[in-house]
């Protein structure tokens, strides 16, 4: 059997990298890469407006890698994705309000608050699949919303403003150009994060409740506490983003948090690549910066905008950068290099095998 | 010692129509036993209220001597439950090694904040993982590309992966739901071996099969239904004597059917010895 193993290589096929362009795509420098593009950014252009943009930008990444958990893994339709950041932005400026807390003090009770948003909306919604989700969720989406408008604590439709920047033990980081480090910083370990998720037990579980629920269900995994686990990851990553919103604009309203938002998220998922980090991240710079690129044209710049995404889609259904389906025949192959003495998956079946049935 | 499963008084209905109406049979631990019966007899009914697809009516499910009728799915498989389809249900878009993975879910030995941080407990999870995939792709013979998304594999290469993320679940019962369809004569040999090697690790094997053949050679005990419950349950050669199960299959002697030849259109002979 053992003798096998070797002829067992597949051929070349779909699924299998064709090049060295798409190993390059695949490789761990391009995040470094990406991460060093966003450092250097503001020494090309530091005025307030391009930070303020840039800045826009990194947050929006940070939620779209969010809302990829939700969506991209899971496979789980969500139209009110932005409610999670109403949530985030709202519990930290209530809370830095009231108190007169430092804003990042908050973010344990906007985790919180988030994970219980995710149960509240999750639990009830989570039985639903496919269209009637999506329904649901849009639903939520515009209660938080309208609750928000209504409710005193809140401000009402004029919400709340004055909310602290980020202080750093005494560090003041609300300067333009600290407070984009401070994003960057953050939403790259967050965006790590949700990639590192995504290549975990938990990130394969989600992915089988997506292709297959039931044959999911039929392995053992409880599809129903899967996907209540990334509805709350997706609300944690929203809340995130919610406090860097309200830290970076120093007010909210629930004008920030209308449907058109989550719709941008989505969009920003679905054209960059559902399920791939990456591409989820070219895609939420691309319909950040975008209108700001097409800026001159004035009002025929949402034309354009619209056009544009259009077209992507009908060029490019499954987005610029879809996850692809691929990975190394053999685990020592990769990149660990020679590995000897360990039991190899070729190995001659011999003790245990089968283990305890 | 009581059986490893016991299926008693087993009754499913949808509205009106009773799907399985009062089974009752038993599996024991390293034991191969075949469900056979005409179309429309409550086979796959059966077995997906076994793994809690369906909920019964009436009638109970022990498994191990734990009750589990009506329990949810995940819920059974973790008791030491474990199927493949009858259409096949793989993860069409994920690799080949990681539809088996999908069966080693519930003995991973990592969490989220493994898989956060890296830790050596998550790296070691991993490797774990990804070995113990290609040992049970070893394990039912898959030759075919291993990190390749199962999509893109021929059909008998998709049932020898389904078989492998069935057996990684390592479960005591294995319900197996005509794992011969599709697959041509070489390839149900292979199966045959197969399903004695899962014998062999000590799990009870149930297996729906249409082919007489497969079913003949390979179980230790046949139970045959109609209409909802067992007609009969013994050896091979047993069952093929019963009359009963002749009339399910044939018909009744002194109905005016002419020996077996308009029946064979209908139901697979059972009065073949091999395939």
């Amino acid at each position: 059997m053992s003798d096998n193993v070797d002829t067992t290589r597949a051929p070349r096929r779909i699924g299998k990298p064709a090049s060295r362009i798409s190993r390059l795509f695949e490789s761990r420098q391009l995040g470094w890469a990406a991460f060093a593009i966003a450092v250097l950014f503001p020494f090309v252009l530091a005025s307030n407006y391009a930070m303020s943009i840039g800045t826009t930008a990194v947050i929006f990444i940070l939620l779209a890698s969010g809302l990829n958990i939700v969506v991209g893994y899971c496979g789980l339709l969500d139209l009110g994705y932005i409610a999670f950041m109403a949530v985030g932005a709202y519990t930290s400026g209530i809370i830095a309000k009231a108190w007169e807390l430092p804003i990042l003090f908050t973010i344990p009770a906007v985790v919180i608050m988030c994970i219980l948003a995710g149960l509240i909306i999750g639990g009830p919604t989570l039985r639903l699949r496919s269209d009637y989700l999506a329904i649901v969720t849009l639903g939520f989406g515009e209660i938080i919303r309208l609750t928000a408008n209504n409710l005193a604590i809140t401000g009402g439709p004029s919400g709340i403003y004055g909310i602290p920047g980020v202080d750093l033990f005494g560090l003041d980081l609300s300067g333009p150009v600290p407070f984009y480090y401070f994003c960057v910083a953050v939403v790259a370990l967050m965006v790590l994060g949700s990639a590192r998720l995504g290549k975990s037990r938990l990130g394969r579980a989600w992915r089988f409740v997506r292709e297959d629920e039931d044959a999911a269900e039929a392995m053992g995994i409880h599809t129903y506490k899967v996907k209540l686990a990334a509805y709350i990851f997706g609300a944690i990553w929203g809340g995130i983003g919610g406090v860097l919103f309200a830290a970076h604009l120093s007010a909210i309203s629930p004008q920030s948090f209308v449907f058109l938002q989550s719709a941008l998220v989505l969009m920003a998922v679905v054209l960059g690549g559902m399920g791939n980090t990456r591409g989820v991240v070219v895609g939420a710079v691309v319909i950040s910066l975008l209108p700001e690129f097409l800026r001159d044209m004035g009002n025929l710049r949402y034309v354009i905008f619209g056009v544009v995404l259009v077209a992507v889609m009908v060029l490019r259904p499954q987005g610029f950068w879809p996850s692809r389906a691929y990975e190394p025949e053999k685990l020592d192959e990769a990149r660990k290099g020679k590995r000897d003495g360990g039991p190899r998956p070729g190995a001659p079946v011999t003790t245990a095998k089968g283990g305890t049935p | 010692m009581s059986p490893l499963l016991e299926v008693n008084e087993l009754q499913i209905a949808f509205g009106g129509v009773k799907a399985v109406n009062g089974l009752t049979f038993s599996a024991d631990a390293g034991e191969i036993v075949s469900v056979i019966g005409p179309n429309g007899a409550g086979k796959t009914s059966a077995f997906n209220c076994i793994t809690g697809f369906y909920k019964p009516v009436s009638g109970s499910i022990t498994l191990d001597g734990k009750d589990i009728t009506g329990k949810r799915p995940a819920v059974i498989a973790a008791t030491g439950v474990t199927r493949t389809f009858q259409n096949l249900r793989l993860f069409p878009d994920l690799t080949v090694l990681d539809n088996v993975r999908g069966g080693m879910h519930l003995y991973g030995g990592q969490n989220f904040v493994d898989a956060l941080f890296h830790t050596p407990r998550y790296r070691k999870s991993e490797r774990f993982y990804t070995e113990e995939a290609h040992r049970w792709l070893d394990f039912v013979g898959y030759q075919g590309g291993r990190g390749i998304p199962v999509r893109n594999l021929a059909y008998g290469q998709q049932r020898q992966v389904e078989m492998a993320r069935a057996m990684a679940r390592k479960a005591k019962l294995v319900l197996l739901d005509e794992p011969g369809a599709g697959l041509n004569h070489s390839e149900k040999q292979d199966l045959l071996e197969l399903c004695r090697k899962i014998r062999d690790l000590g799990a009870a094997v149930v297996l729906i099969e249409h082919d007489m053949g497969v079913v003949m050679e390979v179980s230790e005990r046949v139970v045959v239904m109609n209409f909802g419950k067992e007609i009969a349950d013994g050896t091979p050669d047993a069952v093929k004597k019963n009359p009963a199960v002749i009339e399910a299959y044939l018909g009744k002697a002194d109905e005016p059917v002419k020996a077996d030849e308009p029946a064979k259109a209908e139901g697979p002979d059972i009065t073949e010895g091999d395939s």
